[in-house]
């Protein structure tokens, strides 16, 4: 450390430029990760349907896709449409990604491994992540287009809807910890005293599996893509994106992919818990287990009509949330 | 404390400058097209009708209005969830009684048949 950050440093510039090491190293992590969630995706889907995906770029089993793709979307012309309102078009791909990154801060990638130690950590990352709905209207609105805006308007309804199941789905792992800092709920659960069957494994699966539903569907993934439903609205809100400003929404989806899948293995299964390995392998490992989970649901089941994903939220999910934490409520008092 | 938010806005802030970058980027790499018809929404082929800029469905006004409602409620429940053990059983029974009068808004609403979608 002493010859990157030599002692006659003021120690504010110093501690400034650690902490923007740690989101460049944050960042970089999440570009890598979501390249080759995206070449994994392509993968994964080919093969659950009998193809071979991606062969040729790279050589081995078409690796380099994903740089591809991305050299692909970065040379591309950048098209506005004619009706669009040009700022918003522009600035939406930018209000969706930013809010997805923003999300990693406080998520412990093992054991105390997060860059910000956050007390508050489940209700930010719940409220930012929140804060992506509006590129996705922003871009609905901005593009000009009656596909756009009708998706853009149903990824608001469903995003909200889903929102509401899926933040009351975590109140039981807080009333087990008391506190909503991420990094104390990964120690909590030290030596397989996973959430999923700790302290009540009826609570904890019903929460895991309410959270882990919800989570899909706030990744508008299939079978919940009603916002992008290639049938009925073309692309949805990204119908008129191209170039770097689609591959912008695609790195934001993935991100909460992987951040979704991330809060799942911190919250339910132990985080960085486990034996031998270190915790950020345990960690990835679970993680990496979700997503696969994710693209296994996304390509085995088919959509939902749009009437019956809203209702599925409200009439199903909301109540046995709210049933949820009553249970977790009692499970809390007859132990102590 | 402070240092952990201004920790936050950094992200905020590399994220942004990232997007930023990555669009000036491509905006000194990419191919430029003339063609006007390029520059036309994509509505299936054909010249798009009227404006983009439909009337609404009421539905989605619904649905976002108990978005609020039940988000804001859900913010009541976080701090007591934290604080639960301290607060013992007379606590738990208070928030049970919370839950049921968010519940039977909930019922309210359906019976209103505010999740119907016609």
């Amino acid at each position: 450390m002493g010859i990157i950050f030599p002692a006659a440093w003021p120690p504010l510039a110093r501690q400034l430029l650690v902490m923007l090491g740690q989101c460049a190293a944050i960042l970089a992590v999440i570009n890598l990760t979501v390249m080759f969630l995206i070449w994994l995706e392509r993968k994964v889907s080919a093969h659950m349907q009998s193809r071979l995906g991606p062969m040729y770029a790279g050589g081995w089993h078409g690796w380099a896709k994903s740089i591809a793709d991305g050299i692909k979307l970065l040379v591309k012309q950048d098209i506005v449409p004619t009706g669009a309102d040009p700022w918003v078009h522009r600035l939406a791909p930018v209000i969706a990604f930013v809010p997805a990154f923003a999300c990693y801060a406080p998520l412990p990638f093992g054991r105390q491994l997060a860059a910000v130690n956050l007390d508050i950590g489940i209700l930010y990352v719940f409220a930012i992540s929140g804060l992506s709905v509006l590129g996705i209207l922003m871009a609905g609105w901005g593009s000009g287009n009656k596909y756009s805006m009708l998706g853009g308007l149903r990824a608001a309804a469903q995003l909200v809807s889903y929102e509401v199941p899926r933040v009351l789905s975590v109140v039981p792992v807080l009333l087990w910890v008391g506190s909503q800092n991420l990094s104390l709920i990964v120690d909590t659960q030290r030596h397989f005293k996973w959430f999923l069957f700790y302290p009540n494994p009826l609570v904890g699966v019903i929460a895991f599996l309410v959270f882990f539903t919800a989570s899909v569907a706030e990744c508008n993934r299939t079978p919940f893509d009603i916002p992008e439903a290639e049938s009925e609205i073309v692309a949805g809100f990204h119908t008129e994106y191209s170039g770097i400003k689609f591959a912008f929404f695609f790195l934001a989806e993935y991100a909460f992919v992987f951040l979704s899948a991330g809060l799942g293995a911190v919250l339910f299964l132990g985080g960085g818990d486990g034996v031998l390995l270190p915790s950020w392998v345990w960690f990835l490992f679970k993680t990496f287990l979700l997503v696969f989970v994710f693209m296994w649901v996304r390509w085995t089941f088919p959509r939902f009509r749009v009437d019956r994903l809203l209702a599925f939220s409200w009439k199903f999910l909301t109540p046995v949330s709210f049933a949820n934490i009553v249970l977790a409520g009692l499970t809390l008092h007859w132990l102590s | 404390m402070l240092q952990q938010y201004a920790h936050v806005l950094l992200f905020v802030g590399l994220g942004t400058i990232f997007a930023l970058g990555a669009f000036v980027l491509s905006f000194l790499l990419r191919e430029r097209g003339h063609d006007p018809r390029t520059r036309v929404p994509y509505e299936c082929g054909v010249e798009p009708v009227g404006t983009p800029r439909v009337r609404l469905n009421v539905r989605f006004y619904i649905f976002a209005l108990l978005f609020v409602i039940f988000d804001v409620e859900t913010l009541y429940i976080y701090p007591w969830a934290v604080v639960a053990r301290p607060l013992g059983i007379a606590g738990f029974w208070e928030m049970v009684v919370f839950i049921a009068i968010l519940f039977l808004a909930l019922l309210y609403a359906w019976r209103k048949e505010a999740f119907r979608w016609e």
